[in-house]
């Protein structure tokens, strides 16, 4: 196999909190092929976005910390890079998008100037370079009428709009990874659909990996390739999408998956029983502990659960489980 | 639908529009039409759910429903009371028979207040009971709603998300009412204590004969829990149907793209449906055009449909769809497109 893209190896970032210091990330690996799409899944607080933010060295400062493990990207190792390389990483070869595509444009600039500004900063672009290519990259992101709406503000544009907007300004230095944390859940689920349809073709034409961040399992389904499942910071399974899906051996991963009223091929009068996952995510004084986290949620739990933490070992077909009975399930 | 089922709520004609600030002095009011022309009943004991995208006037008409916002035009029967006509005292009483779950429980929980203080609230300013009684029904509540008892001291931020709205459905219940409105009661919930909150609701369900209005935008959640399903977009119903006659059968250009922008985890269901893509958003409600409103975005819009605006029509067995091009064989005009 060639060298993967991003590699991510016994990652742990530190918080520092009033009750001290916790591992939000706890000895995770990972790896990312050129134009692969994977997914992290989980609920929330459990250090999906936290990877993400680690490795565009957006850890919030003086609070969080990488404090053992590498991140290399392309055989460079990003954890001892000096600020101004991050700067450079980011947006010219990992760029993300977030949840919320209001709060992360600046309401008193045109979509044009903030698309622009990023061809400016980054590749040097002159102004007017710069504004063509941003209406380009408006049209690459589908916005009707691009010459028109490259003066718009934030304020006129629709959700899915500027969602969209955010894309455009991901992509505009044709990064090799795209991050992207949760980009529609606000968004409705014809313009979800649109959305995508949009990385989808984005990622065909340019090649561009993408991970996305996300706790919708169809969602997974959708869009990638591969999946990892986190809780409280570590990995729980990972594996190819639809395998995992139809064999999931966490049963952590066997809860998100049936705690979901799923519409099938045909409906019929009798409903699906949803299956619960009792409790919530430990608290995060509880991270980092030798034992399995899910133990006090999981209804196959033992003693050994309770003691030790389970090791990541291989199932099938590069299916990876962190559970004690993986195989005796 | 079927007469030997009881008739809880009948609305008929619901209409509710907001007004509109106006830039010049003269010129006639303009108003925004939320909810326009829609009609729909529920019955004892069962769920109906009205789905749609943000915008398209669901909460507007659930609160309209329950009194909680005032509709210009249109009847609400509950029972055999009109809920227009009422005032003061009979308000007061209808309102424990028709009570609320709201979206976020963050918000829609007092944190100054502690957790059988809130659950009380309604029978305070609703009945007149005794506070013993209203001790007993508060313990009996928690119980129900799988919290406990030493809970009940305890203030809102001392909750998760899932046990917040565990409160909330305690608070609904206190009154014993007949029909509970549940805006989004999940979405604002992390996957996994979606479900724990979906079983509650059906056990209560059952347990007390409770009927659900249900409004929500994620089609598998109201798959799972209604009997009955009102599409909603921009302001009207555009389908209304029975569960397996929406889902298996969908008639509405609208409802079929609503079904098949559904991320799946079945394989076979993501291979089989064709994704029924529809480009851009929803026209401007305040000047909603001519025809039919989802005409811009439908994918089979003929001409009639840019200059008359379809009527809700029954096609069969309670099937029915807005739309110029069903014909009487109940089939999608999609169909063309194949």
């Amino acid at each position: 196999m060639s060298e993967p893209l991003l590699n991510v190896k016994n990652l742990r970032i530190e918080l520092t909190t009033r009750d001290g210091v916790t591992p939000v990330i706890d000895d995770f690996s990972f790896s990312l092929s050129h134009g692969e799409a994977i997914s992290f899944v989980g609920e929330s607080g459990c250090g999906k976005s936290m990877t993400a933010l680690g490795i565009m060295g957006l850890l919030p400062e003086g609070v969080g910390r990488i404090a053992s493990g590498s991140i290399t990207l392309s055989g460079e190792e990003l954890t001892k890079a000096s600020d101004k390389r991050l700067r450079n990483i980011r947006g010219n070869e990992i760029s993300m998008i977030f949840q919320e595509p209001m709060t992360s444009l600046n309401p008193v600039y045109t979509i044009g100037e903030q698309i622009a500004e990023v061809l400016r900063a980054h590749q040097g672009l002159s102004r007017t370079a710069a504004w063509a290519k941003a209406i380009e990259l408006l049209d690459a992101v589908r916005i009707p009428n691009p010459h028109a709406r490259i003066s718009d503000y934030p304020f006129q544009l629709s959700g899915g709009q500027r969602q969209r907007v955010m894309i455009a300004i991901a992509l505009a230095c044709e990064p090799k990874i795209l991050i992207a944390d949760e980009p529609t859940t606000a968004l409705d689920v014809t313009v979800q659909a649109q959305i995508f349809d949009l990385l989808n073709d984005l990622r065909k034409q340019t090649g561009t990996a993408i991970i996305l961040i996300t706790h919708d399992m169809g969602a997974v389904a959708e869009m990638a390739e591969r999946m990892i499942v986190m809780y409280a910071g570590r990995k729980a399974e990972e594996g190819p999408v639809q395998q995992v899906i139809d064999n999931a051996q966490h049963p952590y991963t066997r809860g998100l998956i049936s705690c979901v009223p799923h519409i099938p091929e045909t409906l019929t009068n009798e409903r699906q029983t949803l299956k619960e996952i009792p409790g919530i995510v430990p608290s995060l004084r509880d991270f980092g502990k030798d034992r399995c986290l899910f133990a006090s949620r999981c209804d196959n739990v033992s003693e050994k659960c309770r003691i030790k933490r389970p090791p990541e070992t291989d199932y099938l077909n590069s299916q990876r489980v962190a559970c004690w009975h993986t195989e005796s399930l | 639908m079927s007469d030997h089922k009881k008739k809880l709520l009948k609305v008929e004609n619901l209409g509710v529009r907001f007004p509109l600030k106006n830039k010049s002095i003269i010129g006639k009011k303009s108003y925004l039409y939320a909810v326009d022309d829609i009609s729909f009943e529920i019955n004892r004991g069962e769920t109906l759910a009205i789905v749609g995208e943000s915008g398209s006037g669901k909460t507007t008409a659930a609160l309209a429903t329950a009194r909680l916002v005032q509709a210009y035009t249109g009847k609400i029967t509950l029972e055999n009371i009109n809920l227009q006509e009422i005032q003061k005292e009979e308000l007061r009483q209808v309102r424990t028979k028709v009570q609320f779950i709201f979206q976020d429980p963050y918000s829609s929980l007092n944190p100054r207040l502690r957790a059988e203080e809130i659950v009380k609230e309604p029978l305070n300013s609703l009945t007149n009971f005794s506070s013993s009684k209203k001790q007993k029904l508060v313990n009996e509540l928690f119980k129900a709603v799988g919290l406990r008892p030493e809970q009940q001291r305890l203030f809102p931020h001392q909750f998760s998300g899932g046990q917040r709205q565990r409160i909330g459905v305690a608070r609904a219940l206190s009154t014993q009412p007949d029909l509970i409105i549940c805006d989004e009661p999940v979405s604002a919930l992390d996957v996994a204590v979606q479900a724990q909150i979906l079983n509650l609701l059906r056990e209560l369900q059952t347990k007390f004969g409770l009927a659900y209005l249900f409004i929500s935008h994620d089609l598998g959640v109201v798959q799972h829990m209604c009997d009955q399903v009102a599409v909603m977009y921009m302001g009207k119903i555009v389908e209304y149907a029975d569960r397996l006659s929406l889902f298996n059968n969908p008639l509405h250009p609208y409802t079929s793209a609503l079904l098949s922008a559904i991320p799946s985890i079945d394989q076979t269901r993501r291979e089989k449906t064709e994704r029924i893509l529809i480009p851009g958003d929803p026209p401007d409600p305040i000047n909603p055009p001519i025809g039919c409103r989802f005409a811009n975005r439908c994918p089979v819009a003929k001409e009639i449909c840019y200059q008359k605006e379809p009527q809700l029509n029954e096609i069969k067995n309670g099937h029915k769809v807005a739309c110029h091009l069903v014909d009487k064989k109940a089939n999608s005009p999609l169909e063309s497109l194949k």
